[in-house]
């Protein structure tokens, strides 16, 4: 009888908490955001109306209420990349898009995000790359900063990859990438000596134009 | 990949712009996307329902109907709209899918409908959503289970064995489905009789007889009739001994025999006389001896191979086999608590029948089941208190698990009922195909009596109009099928007739007869007949040129090439024969190309010899490829 009482006992105490919990989840999906004006957005970014509608279209179907956050984010990203793990370059990415930092992506940041990739000029694309790498976003990319994001890249790689990872591979990557960037050889890279170094490398701009229609 | 990060897509491709600057090696060209990205709204008509969706929506999932250039195939140009002739209302929750990437299924749809759409529109069924997944995998496998009993139902049992099969594997047979012969049906009786016979002398061997004569005692009536009973018992166990070794011998495979529960049973019903054969009379053994008859109550459980019902029974306890395990474990808790209780309550009272834990075992049994025998009592206030607590959770805790038992074992038996539903229906429907199928043939039968293919006069108009234009095409090509194998239908009747006369050199006659027609004789062949031309070829009969042209018929027959028009009727042979379960069906009839006049002589003599042969020869010795043409 003990047994009884106490199974019973013991469900009640369990739905408590749950309940709770319902009625949490409830009152986030009541928050809804939605976004400024199609006019205003066609204003600020470089979409015309009609791709403008099909991206929030997309996202809206995706996320109904209107953000995104970052474990969402994640989600997707590692969708993309089966093989290894997203996790930490999706989180640097998410930092990227979300401007205000207060942790989700609305429909704005990620459509302006877009237009600076897809659309913008080559200043403001390399811009936007040294945000991405500067972490903490205090202007200079240093070794530390820039081997985490290597490392990131190549966790996405996963394991299996041929020639085999052997060696601290992401190291010697930074340390050639210093080598390319760091002008004065002050042990940080800033702005300006990124966009020049990037500039005079003929590969990489002729990349760049690669990506001009994705959407 | 899930669809939903198709829309995603183009984002995750914008952010590879931040490898860039480290990449190593140039960036390979992207592939040319020539469809415009601009979204349209494609119009989707079902049936009648029109459905309206942005072309983005279907393109979420492309390898799926709706989503690949699939659909172009059910384009129509006139009214630009894509037209699938299938069901609206389950169409709406396929466009559902590609709307919210969540699959529902309509609980009030059929299951295997609901798959049937599925598998058009290419979505595999492990997409449907949490909510809805458990109803689905639910109502799948009852229909599964559904389907599999009846297979097994058609497959089993009734069909007749193949007619190569061993004495072992016929005997086995008769053990197994004792219906399909009566010699197996009388042992079946019979050993079931044997095993009534044996429970009820075990029984009766122990109920007091009246002592004979000078003795006071009461003896039961196993030691006052020895003899009697020990010859019964005897007589018994060498049925089953000898019931059990034919099985041995008939099983196909013997291992898995010997590890069945019946033969486990069945072993176990009858080694305790051998034992008590084989043991010495002294003192101590016999003791255990005594324990050893013990067993022969399981014969009873040999009754279940007559009885379905107890085989249900036994399949529903092993199917609720969790269910039982929880009851019994949670009854083994409450006892061990309640016991506990009881004996420290009871404790300290004079005299007390709660002596140990496991004495206090057997009252909270009692109590529990609510059997209140009364022999342990409890003294104290605490006692009845825990006592009475102990009962009134008894009810519940056996209460709980006994409806779920209950449910499985209703849904065992209905399915049981099921089958042998299934089975009576299946003979009715037999029964109405094989009346159809007659029907046919003398539609067609008929059709050609009326002279339909010469197309003549107006007399005939008249009956050839009632026709529909369908029998019209289905005649004529059967007509057709006849020209190929310059063979023509017949029906039974008229088949065997030809049987009876052709030995009496009917056929001479006959042949000139239809030779005038068109050039082609008949010949029997024994009805039913399976006849291989090669066993033919064999013949040592001398193959003179009209029996060779007989075999150059029945191998024309055989091979499928030939010009086109051969090919499409040679598959409609094949649908025939593919229709013909039951041998009931007009047979083909052989023609024998005879040569013209010139040498009459020469061809028939030899040839009415052939299908002599024929005739007289067994038709289990013969297996017959294309020559019979069954009716439709």
């Amino acid at each position: 009888m003990g047994a009884v009482v106490g199974t019973l006992t013991m469900q009640t105490r369990q739905r408590q908490p749950s309940r709770d919990k319902v009625d949490d989840e409830l009152e986030m999906t009541m928050v809804c955001h939605r976004p400024e004006g199609l006019e205003q957005l066609e204003a600020q970014t470089n979409f015309t109306k009609q791709e403008l509608q099909v991206l929030y279209r997309g996202f809206k179907n995706e996320c109904p209420s209107g953000v995104v956050n970052e474990e969402t984010f994640k989600h997707i990203y590692a969708q993309f990349f089966p093989h290894g793990d997203a996790s930490t370059y999706a989180h640097y990415l998410f930092n990227a898009f979300d401007t205000r930092n207060n942790g989700s992506i609305k429909f704005e940041d990620f459509v302006m995000g877009l237009s600076t990739l897809l659309r913008g000029t080559v200043r403001e694309k390399l811009e936007w790359t040294f945000y991405l790498y500067d972490i903490n976003r205090d202007g200079f990319i240093n070794k530390e900063e820039m081997t985490e994001i290597v490392r990131a890249i190549y966790d996405m790689m996963g394991k299996y990859t041929y020639p085999a990872l052997k060696g601290d591979v992401p190291k010697q990557h930074v340390d050639a990438f210093f080598e390319k960037m760091d002008k004065n050889k002050d042990g940080v890279v800033t702005l300006e000596e990124f966009v020049l170094a990037c500039q005079e490398d003929e590969n990489m701009m002729r990349s760049m134009q690669l990506f001009e229609n994705v959407m | 990949m899930a669809a939903g990060v198709a829309t995603w897509l183009p984002f995750a491709r914008a952010a590879a712009v931040g490898w860039l600057p480290l990449a190593k090696k140039t960036m390979p060209k992207p592939p040319v996307d020539k469809k415009s990205r601009n979204d349209e709204i494609l119009f989707v008509n079902v049936s009648g329902l029109r459905f309206q969706t942005w072309k983005n929506t279907l393109d979420r999932y492309p390898d799926t109907l709706l989503g690949s250039s699939e659909k172009e195939f059910f384009y129509n140009e006139d009214t630009q709209e894509y037209f699938f002739d299938r069901d609206p209302e389950m169409f709406r929750h396929i466009l559902n899918f590609y709307r919210t990437g969540k699959l529902h299924y309509p609980k009030q749809e059929c299951i295997q409908a609901f798959d049937e759409e599925l598998a058009f529109y290419g979505i595999v069924p492990d997409i449907i959503g949490d909510c809805c997944m458990e109803e689905y995998r639910d109502r799948k496998k009852e229909n599964q289970e559904r389907l599999a009993e009846d297979t097994e139902a058609e497959n089993a049992t009734d069909t007749p064995l193949p007619p190569d099969s061993t004495s072992r594997e016929r005997l086995w047979r008769a053990f197994e489905n004792p219906h399909t012969s009566t010699m197996a049906l009388v042992f079946y009786y019979v050993t079931g009789f044997f095993i009534a016979v044996s429970v009820i002398a075990n029984v009766v061997e122990t109920v007091p007889c009246r002592p004979p004569k000078g003795s006071k005692k009461d003896l039961p009536c196993g030691e006052k009739y020895t003899l009697a009973f020990f010859c019964m018992d005897t007589a018994c166990v060498l049925i089953f001994t000898f019931e059990y070794l034919m099985r041995l011998f008939a099983a196909p495979s013997r291992c898995k025999f010997m590890r069945s529960v019946m033969s486990v049973i069945d072993v176990v019903a009858i080694m305790p006389y051998y034992i008590g054969l084989v043991m010495p009379e002294n003192e101590d053994v016999s003791g255990a001896f005594v324990t050893l008859r013990v067993f022969r109550v399981f014969r009873i459980f040999k009754f279940s191979r007559h009885s379905q019902g107890l085989r249900i029974l036994g399949y529903t306890l092993k199917s609720c086999a969790s269910e039982l395990g929880f009851l019994l474990f949670s009854l083994t808790m409450a006892i061990i608590i309640f016991a506990t209780v009881m004996f420290y309550a009871e404790k300290g009272t004079k005299g007390t029948n709660f002596t140990s834990i496991p004495a206090s075992f057997w009252y909270t049994i009692v109590t529990m089941t609510t059997l209140g025998y009364g022999d342990m009592v409890p003294n104290t206030i605490a006692g009845k208190i825990f006592g009475s607590i102990c009962s009134l959770s008894g009810v519940l805790v056996i209460a709980l698990p006994v409806p779920v038992i209950v449910s499985n074992f209703s849904r065992i038996y209905h399915q049981n009922q099921r089958a042998d539903k299934m089975r009576a229906q299946q003979k009715v429907r037999l029964a109405r195909i094989r009346l159809a199928k007659k029907g046919t043939t003398n539609a067609f039968l008929q059709y050609k009596e009326e002279g339909g293919f010469q197309g003549r006069g107006s007399d005939n108009a008249v009956c050839l109009k009632n026709r529909s234009s369908f029998e019209h095409q289905h005649h004529h090509l059967l007509h057709c099928l006849e020209k190929t194998t310059n063979h023509e239908f017949t029906d039974e009747l008229t088949f065997s007739e030809m049987c009876m006369t052709e030995s009496v050199g009917y056929r001479t006659s006959r042949s000139t007869s239809i030779s005038s027609q068109q050039g082609v004789s008949t010949s029997c062949c024994p009805r039913r007949a399976k006849r291989r031309a090669i066993r033919l070829a064999n013949s040592t009969v001398s193959v003179s040129r009209g029996s060779v042209q007989e075999l150059d018929t029945l191998q024309v027959h055989k091979t499928s090439s030939g010009p086109q028009s051969r090919s499409s009727l040679n598959a409609r042979t094949e649908d025939l024969k593919l229709n013909c379960e039951d041998r009931d069906f007009t047979a083909a009839i052989i023609s024998i190309p005879t040569p013209p006049a010139n040498t009459p002589d020469e061809s028939l003599p030899p040839s009415p010899a052939i299908p002599g042969i024929l005739r007289n020869s067994r038709p289990t010795s013969f297996t017959h490829e294309t020559v019979k043409i069954s009716s439709l």
